[in-house]
């Protein structure tokens, strides 16, 4: 055909137009079977999101064999963009879908879809054994008695503050303290509690570890999908709503709580004026002031930074320990996946130790195993107490709730609950347990 | 028209005889006019009626992309869900509102704007071109461009405006949120508008015009009597295709407000329930009822307008 096209006849166009699109045919399929890569060597997809994209390029590199090599695709920076990227993906069976970051709640939504490969008994039995991986990040790639991802790094909460503050305050920072306590030591001394009160994620977040702490939950029985059991019109509940009404109406409340998310308050560490915050935040904190002593923002000098402090998230009961929240970022494997096996092989490589740490140094991302934390010590990198702290928060800290309607259940209650200004323990735990309610039984809107 | 000279008896005859003269031409037309559609009209039927069937299939049962294995048949109830709740009348009083000035408005400048392409006797090319460069813009751009625009942080509109704070956030609040959505739209469709309303411009004929220059009417009752009445065709389509694109108006409050402020659109909220949340049954269901919304708005607008299409086409 090709020799046909290449010798045309002018008397004959039409003739000539067949060939030519037949011609175009065959080149473009022998094109696409290229792009398949028989005989070359199979590329595994690894979708990453934006944090330490150079670390998971460089392990991209360190991971690929000579049967398979691994190619980076970035996600968008929002996890609600993330998350309908990945699954618009996996609903269509996307083959090359291989290797996914997931953020530790997407974990159920996509397993009980059947989009994730169950990861294999042996693996899985290292990781819920309570071994070497912490018991808060090996608690969120399990659902429904299977084990669907693997902890790559994991985030949590601690109480950022200011020494000189809590000092001045007569607030003993060596034992556990409460939220009631916080909130009137900034108050009494004109400093300010910053939290992440803006209609997002980050929002559930707090009300999650405010109503654990109580020894509460926001649903249980996840595992029922509809007919999860939700728990908001509880004691846990009115616990929580009387906490973030307590700020909410405090003078430690920052000017911008109704819109404050991970960055505004961190500006409220070393103000120009004032002494101060006590803050909850992820563990970004401490090398993002690091980075800033001098700066704008940040710390005036070596001297000041030594004046940031840190404890464990406070506790919602006294007496009772706190649940820090937990993040970070698990690896799954697509459903769909041509190659599951080298994935899952990828998988191991990408969250080996020696990734985690360099996570860890590189950019500041804590690690999910006890081995990974010791070699990070080892480094000096951060100070010991602060590490130790780490790695108990995640241990013992508590996950958001895991159902394949958390999306839905995450929006009813920032619905419900925000703004936190007209947050009441009398109205809103009940308002929004029967909303959430009609929302999962499809009576509701959302 | 040209039958009314003859006399009442006669006419009926004619019209018989054109009717049983015209239906062996025409039935040979149909024909051919058939086979030449039949193609387009398979391939349609393949895109577009495939995923239609679907979502109506889909808006009778409870079914959530992450929960594929507890999908139940509901009936109707989705739909009851949805017109029951209060949301659903919010958004779509919401999105009837941005409808309705975002026409009114390009309706207005539209026709400015046609009058302009119509008339213009130097740099035409230049001065139509210009026109139509908003309508080559993407929404979504065009979307940024005027978030932009009417940001508090790097914006120029607050310095702009005097009656304006320099401080002031546009998307801090109802109105001024609706007010920018609907500029960004306005901005890039009035120039669509404007080009359906040139080709009913150029309809009009110059005698008439000519007459009744003739005759001493202004130029405000040239524009009322003669221009608008015989442009009433284009007028409809015009407002025909702008309502109807607005009242599925996405893309803007997508990029400028993603909701917030009570912003949302229909669209936009049939986009959560499918995209962001995962469920195709309420989320079928309302695109259902967006479809036969659509379709009301449609029927109304013609009835309105009294106008007959067939007629629009000079085919009476």
């Amino acid at each position: 055909m090709a020799s046909r096209s290449s010798t045309p006849r002018p008397g004959r166009p039409r003739a000539r137009r067949i060939a030519g699109s037949v011609a175009t045919l065959a080149l473009a399929s022998s094109l696409l079977s290229a792009c398949g890569g028989d005989g070359g060597t199979p590329t595994l997809n690894w979708y990453v999101n934006p944090d330490g994209v150079d670390t998971f390029r460089e392990y991209a590199e360190k991971c690929s064999t000579d049967q398979y090599d691994i190619a980076v695709q970035q996600l968008p920076a929002s996890a609600t963009d993330q998350r309908t990227q990945l699954a618009r993906r996996l609903a269509a069976e996307d083959s090359s879908t291989d290797i996914m970051n997931l953020d530790p709640v997407f974990v159920a939504e996509f397993a009980n879809a059947g989009w994730l490969e169950e990861v294999p008994e042996d693996i899985a039995t290292e990781i819920t054994d309570g071994g070497d991986y912490l018991e808060g990040a090996a608690d969120t790639v399990v659902w429904d008695d299977g084990v669907y991802a693997i902890p790559l790094w994991a985030n949590t909460q601690v109480l950022w503050y200011r020494k000189s503050l809590a000092e001045a305050a007569g607030l003993d920072m060596s034992q556990p303290v409460t939220w009631d306590q916080v909130i009137e030591a900034a108050a009494a001394q004109g400093g300010t509690v910053g939290v992440q009160a803006n209609r997002y994620e980050a929002y559930v977040v707090w009300i999650n570890a405010l109503m654990q702490g109580a020894g509460g939950a926001i649903v249980t029985d996840t595992e029922a999908g509809r007919d999860a059991k939700v728990e908001l019109d509880s004691d846990a509940g009115r616990e929580a709503a009387a906490i973030i009404q307590k700020l909410a109406d405090s003078e430690a409340a920052q000017p911008d709580l109704t819109v404050s998310n991970e960055g505004t308050s961190l500006g409220q560490m070393f103000p120009e004026e004032g002494p101060g915050e006590f803050m909850v935040n992820w563990t970004f904190v401490y090398a993002n002031y690091k980075g800033l002593v001098g700066a704008p923002g940040g710390p005036a000098d070596e001297q000041e930074f030594e004046d940031l402090g840190w404890a464990r998230y406070p506790a919602t009961v006294e007496g009772e320990p706190s649940k820090p929240p937990i993040g970070g970022i698990d690896i799954g494997i697509g459903a769909y996946s041509e190659h599951p096996e080298w994935a899952m092989e990828a998988a191991q490589c990408i969250t080996s130790t020696e990734a985690q740490v360099d996570l860890a140094v590189n950019d500041g991302l804590m690690p999910s195993t006890n081995s990974a934390y010791d070699e990070v010590a080892a480094g000096g990198e951060f100070p010991e107490d602060l590490l130790e702290l780490y790695r108990t928060s995640v241990d013992e800290g508590g996950p958001r709730p895991k159902s394949p309607f958390y999306s839905q259940i995450s929006s009813a209650v920032q619905s419900v609950w925000h703004s936190p200004t007209s947050v009441s323990p009398d109205s809103t735990p009940r308002e929004s347990a029967q909303f959430l309610d009609d929302v999962l039984s499809g009576r509701s809107l959302l | 028209m040209t039958h009314t000279t003859v006399a009442p008896d006669d006419k009926r005859d004619v019209r018989r005889a054109d009717k049983a003269a015209a239906s062996d031409r025409s039935k040979s037309e149909n024909r051919l006019g058939m086979k030449l559609v039949a193609p387009a009209i398979f391939l349609m039927l393949l895109v577009t009626a495939f995923p239609m069937l679907r979502a109506l299939y889909l808006s009778v049962f409870n079914y959530s992309l992450t929960a594929p294995d507890d999908r139940e048949f509901v009936g109707f109830a989705n739909y009851w869900t949805a017109l029951t709740d209060s949301l659903f009348w919010e958004t779509t009083l919401n999105t009837v509102f941005i409808m309705v000035v975002t026409v009114a408005i390009e309706l207005v400048i539209g026709f400015a704007f046609a009058m302009v392409m119509h008339r213009v006797i130097f740099a035409r090319g230049v001065i139509r071109t210009s026109i139509l460069i908003p309508y080559g813009i993407i929404t979504v751009v065009s979307g940024f461009a005027w978030q932009f625009a009417f940001s508090n942080n790097n914006g120029f509109v607050n310095a702009w405006l005097p009656f304006v704070e320099d401080g002031f956030n546009w998307f801090g609040q109802y109105g001024s949120a609706m007010a920018a959505i609907m500029v960004s739209e306005i901005w890039k469709t009035t120039p669509f508008m404007s080009l359906l309303l040139l080709a009913g411009l150029a309809q009009v004929s110059e005698d008439m015009l000519e007459a009744a220059k003739v005759d001493g009417a202004t130029w405000w009752q040239r524009l009322w009597k003669v221009i608008l009445p015989n442009m009433r065709s284009a007028i409809m389509v015009a407002v025909l295709f702008r309502a109807l694109d607005a009242y599925r108006i996405f893309d803007n409050i997508y990029v400028m407000t993603a909701g917030a402020q009570g912003t949302e659109s229909i669209s936009f909220l049939t986009y959560r329930q499918v995209i962001e949340q995962f469920q195709l049954g309420i989320g079928s269901a309302l695109s259902v009822l967006l479809f036969l919304s659509v379709l009301l708005i449609a029927f109304l607008i013609v009835k309105i307008f009294r106008v007959d299409l067939a007629a629009a086409r000079q085919e009476g």
